[in-house]
Order: structure tokens, then sequence, then C-alpha cells
């Protein structure tokens, strides 16, 4: 029986991956990825919060972000694409019309 | 089991709201005219808002998940009110900017039903899903420009800023449903106390993590990077809905959540909030100082006003809930006017967005510079305006609750403000007009002008109503 602590950790390191990749990539499909990797952090550690306390609410939790997520990667390689075809580049730095 | 219909009563705005976008988005294949949408939208809309007041309205429903009451049922009109000024101004602006489609509207219903949503919620699952319906929808409109690398740009910041938030405001939820076993707002609050949670290092890590997302939302101060890029470069109707909208929901949910889960642990919100708060103020009115784009000196000052609402959260009473909520109203009113003059500008071959195509506009178009005038001594906070009403009754109520020095402050920075708002003013009446300014007007501009000007000046004169309102609304 793997404790709940584990599996805490492990959501926690997941976690600081996404934010430290986040922060630190300049690529916007990386940073993309990152903010995914953030969200299914979250998953691992609603579902093992779920079993733990035999409360299914965190696993509807968990599917409802599931869901979520498809829809915000949709409108995010829409608009990536959107970007994309105005100005050839995947690159944050590069988003420098405004500035104030 | 047996399964028991919940009652659909209390929810039949938002089931009104959702039929009505549907419909939109369907409508859309088979109306040419995309005037009838917007119209069809505002009276759906309308149809939709007078459901706020059928019998049975008021009550919980889905277990506890969707709360309507009072609280809701305010900010509820504020969404709604919000949504139809945005229609207004956005009919003639969306052909002179050649984007007229017919989703547009369907994604401004949405949204507004993400935030009607939010205002309810019971529960932080139906918070989280209300938050990115609205958000979700938010993103598109921003960028609804397609061929405008401003807009593009404005819609992929505010996306990995708002998708960043939200991953933080699960990880609040997920630590928050591990310590108490339930997501149910109230059970939350009775775990706390029952359990002795409060001052547990997890609970308030939790509590951090949302009220950083909570803070992305409302756009405070050192959460606010994507504000003035996203206001900047979204069309302009959209900003004028984004900074109010929004807004108003992030406010809800945060009187909510904050109230109603966390009141074992309001010290140590409380510390969190202040300092969100001066920041918030300082920054956003110094910074907008210096700016020489109306829509980012409005983002700026849209940052500032978070700071002043965000008094009202702190001061945590009755009355300063009640404040808050009137300020969004107030605040939906006087900005919704500011941006309506903007959106004139703007017309063929003219963007209309700096603050220098305002010098001498008093000469050329008195009516629009008479306007802005009173809009920008709202947002100011000038007597007998709306602005000042919404301003006092906000630091009234922080005072009452024993924040003096915090009031101070905030005097401090709304008299910085008076700078770059009558900065407007000057450049309209005391300078010559440089270039031929044409303003693009249709009826339904008319009348969110006339709209938005009466309530401000007769909110400022009258304001006792309202308050009254916001005072009842909340228990």
């Amino acid at each position: 029986m793997v404790p709940l602590n584990w599996y805490l950790m492990l959501s926690a390191a997941v976690f600081s991956i996404g934010v430290f990749g986040f922060l630190t990539r300049r690529n916007i499909i990386i940073m993309f990825m990152s903010v995914e990797l953030m969200l299914n952090a979250v998953n691992i550690s609603l579902v093992a919060f779920s079993h733990y306390l035999q409360d299914l609410r965190g696993q509807v939790l968990v599917f409802f972000i599931v869901t979520v997520a498809a829809a915000e990667a949709a409108i995010g390689l829409a608009i990536i694409i959107a970007l994309f075809r105005n100005k050839a580049t995947a690159h944050v730095d590069d988003m420098n019309e405004m500035k104030g | 089991m047996p399964l028991v219909m919940p009652d659909l009563k209390p929810i039949t705005p938002e089931i009104v709201m959702t039929c009505l976008a549907l419909f939109i988005l369907v409508a859309d294949v088979f109306i040419k005219r995309k005037e009838t949408l917007a119209l069809l939208s505002i009276i759906g809309m309308a149809a939709a808002a007078f459901t706020f007041a059928l019998p049975g309205a008021l009550n919980t429903t889905f277990g506890g998940m969707f709360i309507s009451d009072g609280y809701s049922m305010f900010f509820k009109i504020v969404f709604a009110l919000n949504v139809i000024l945005t229609i207004l101004i956005s009919v003639k602006y969306l052909a002179v900017e050649r984007v007229n489609f017919g989703e547009y509207y369907a994604l401004l219903l949405f949204s507004t039903l993400g935030m009607m949503i939010m205002a309810s919620a019971g529960d932080l699952i139906v918070l989280y899903l209300g938050l990115e319906l609205m958000a979700l929808s938010t993103y598109i409109l921003a960028g609804f420009i397609r061929y405008d690398m401003k807009s593009n740009e404005a819609a992929l910041k505010y996306f990995l800023l708002g998708s960043f938030a939200s991953a933080f405001l699960l990880y609040g939820i997920s630590l928050a449903y591990g310590l108490t076993g339930t997501t149910n707002l109230d059970r939350i609050a009775m775990t706390i106390s029952e359990k002795g949670l409060a001052g547990k290092p997890a609970l308030t890590l939790s509590m951090i993590m949302i009220a950083v997302a909570f803070s992305f939302k409302i756009a405070a101060v050192p959460f606010h990077m994507w504000a003035p890029d996203a206001y900047e470069g979204a069309p302009t109707s959209v900003t004028a809905f984004m900074s109010v909208g929004p807004k108003a929901a992030g406010f809800a949910v945060i009187g909510r959540v904050f109230l109603m889960a966390f009141p074992m642990v309001r010290a140590e919100w409380v510390a969190v909030f202040i300092p969100i708060a001066i920041m918030t103020m300082a920054v956003g009115n110094i910074v907008a100082l210096s700016q020489t784009n109306i829509k980012r000196m409005l983002a700026y000052s849209s940052i500032a006003h978070a700071g002043y609402a965000l008094l009202g959260i702190i001061a945590g009473t009755a009355d300063g809930l009640a404040s808050m909520m009137n300020y969004m109203l107030i605040y939906a009113f006087m900005n919704m006017g500011a941006f309506a003059v903007i959106i004139m500008l703007r017309s063929e071959g003219f963007k209309g967005d700096a603050i220098s195509d305002y010098e001498g506009l008093s000469k050329t178009h008195p009516l629009a510079a008479a306007l802005m005038l009173v809009f920008m001594f709202s947002l100011t906070g000038i007597p007998p305006t709306a602005g000042f009403m919404g301003k006092f009754y906000i630091f009234m109520a922080a005072i009452n609750a024993g924040y003096t020095w915090l009031v101070i402050i905030a005097v401090i920075f709304s008299a910085i403000s008076a700078y770059f708002y009558l900065r407007i003013v000057m450049n309209m009446y005391m300078k010559d007009p440089k270039e031929t300014v044409t303003l693009t007007t249709s009826p339904s501009m008319g009348l969110a002008l006339a709209i938005t000007t009466v309530a401000v000046l007769a909110i400022g004169v009258l304001p006792a109503k309202v308050i009254y309102l916001a005072r009842v609304a909340f228990p």
C-alpha cells in the first residue's frame, strides 16, 4: 500500500516542474504543456485524496478537469495558429507589439 | 437509489441563458444580418433577467452546489447590464473592424453564463466550471480580430496567464478537499471549525493558492501583468466587457469563498489581501500616469479600481461587502460609458485610442467630450457622479471596520489618479484639435451612452436606492 504522502509529494513535484517550466521556457507550446503538467499534478493529488477519503467527489472533479483541459487545449492551439498565420513564430519574446 | 429531480427554479436564469446562447450560435448560420442577432441576444438576456424575480428563485438547489440568493442576484444584474451594454456598443464597432460574425454574441452570452454560475457557486467544483466557461469564452473574444497581430497577442497572453492561474486555483481546491473531505463551501467551513484546522500550514497554503488565482482574475498586483496587454490588444468592446464582467465575477467568488468557506482563517487571508490591495492601488494609479494609449491607461485604471474594491472585502463586514457590490455596479456603468466614447472615436482607417486623439474634442464634438468628462469625473471620484458615491461607501465601510490607515493610503492614490483622468479632460477642453475626428455613431451606441450617463449621474445624486439594494441583498 503506497502511503498518501508519496502521492502528494509526486503531485507537488510535478506541479513545481510545471510552474518552473512555465516561468523559464519561452516557447509558447512548451509553456502550454507546462500548464497541462500542472493540471495533471492536481489530478494526481485529487485522485489520491479521493481514494484515501473513500469519497467520490475528488474523482468527479478530475473528470471535469480533464474535460475542461481538453477545451482549453482546443482554444489555446487555435489562438496559437491564428497568431502563427500573422507572425511565423512560437516564441513569447517575439510577442512585443505592446509595451508599457 | 431513487433519482430525485432537483429544484430547477433557482437555476432558471442559467438554463434560459444556455438555451439562448446555443440558439444564437445556431441562428448565426441562417441569419445574414448580424444586427438581428444582437437584438435577439439583448431580448433574450432581458428575458433571462426577468426570471430572476420568479417565485421560488431564491433558494439552494443541487444539494447545496448552487446557491441563488440576494448576493448572487445582485451580481447577476451587474452581469446582465454588462452584456447588454457591451452588445449595444459593439454593433457598429464590429462592422468597422470587419469582424461582424455571429459567434461574437454567442461567446458574450456564454461568458456571461459562466459569470452567473460563478456568482451562484456553492461548491468549488461548480465555481471552477463557471470560471472556466467565463475564461475560455473571453480568451476567444480577446483574439476576435483574427487578422490583427495585437489582438492575437492579447488573446495569447490572457490565455497563458489565465490557464496558469486556474492551475493554481485547482491546486488550492485539491488541498482544501484533501483536508476537509468536501468541496462544499459551507461544509468546508464547518469541518475547519470542527477539526480545528485553522492555522494548519496546508490550509493556509490552499487559501493562498485560491487567493492568488482570484487575484489573477481581478487583475490585482502582482498578478496583473496580463491585463494591460490584453486590454490594449483586444477589440475595444471586448475590453469594456472584460474590464467589468470577469472582475465583478472575481469579486463575487472572493466574497463567497473567503467569507463562506474560510471565515475561521480570516486573519490569514486579510494579511494576504492587505498588501495586495495596497500594491494594486499603487501600481495601477502610478503606472497609469505615463500611458499614451487610452485603452492601456484604462487598463491600469481598472487595476486600481480592483484595489479600492478589495477594501470592501478586507473590511469583511456586511457593509463592506455591500459597498463592494455597489462599487461593481457603479464601475460597470462608468467604465462602459468611457469605453463607449472610445469606440465612437474609432472609424474606418482611424484608431482613435491615443490620448492625443482627444485634443480639442470639445470644439469638434462637444457632446462626446461632455460625456467623456462625466465618465472621467466619475472614475476619479468627483461628486456629483456615481464614482464618488462608490468610493465614499467603500471607504466608510473600511473605516468602520477599523482600517483607517488603509483608507488614508487609498485616498492618497485616488488623488494621484485625478492627474491621468483629468489629463483627458484637459486634452479635450484646453487644446486645439490637431486632426479632424469623425465619430462613428449608431442608435444603439446612443442608447448605451444615454443609459450609462443617466445611471452615473442618477446614482451620484440619489445613491440611497442602490445602496439599499446591495444592503438587503447581503443577509
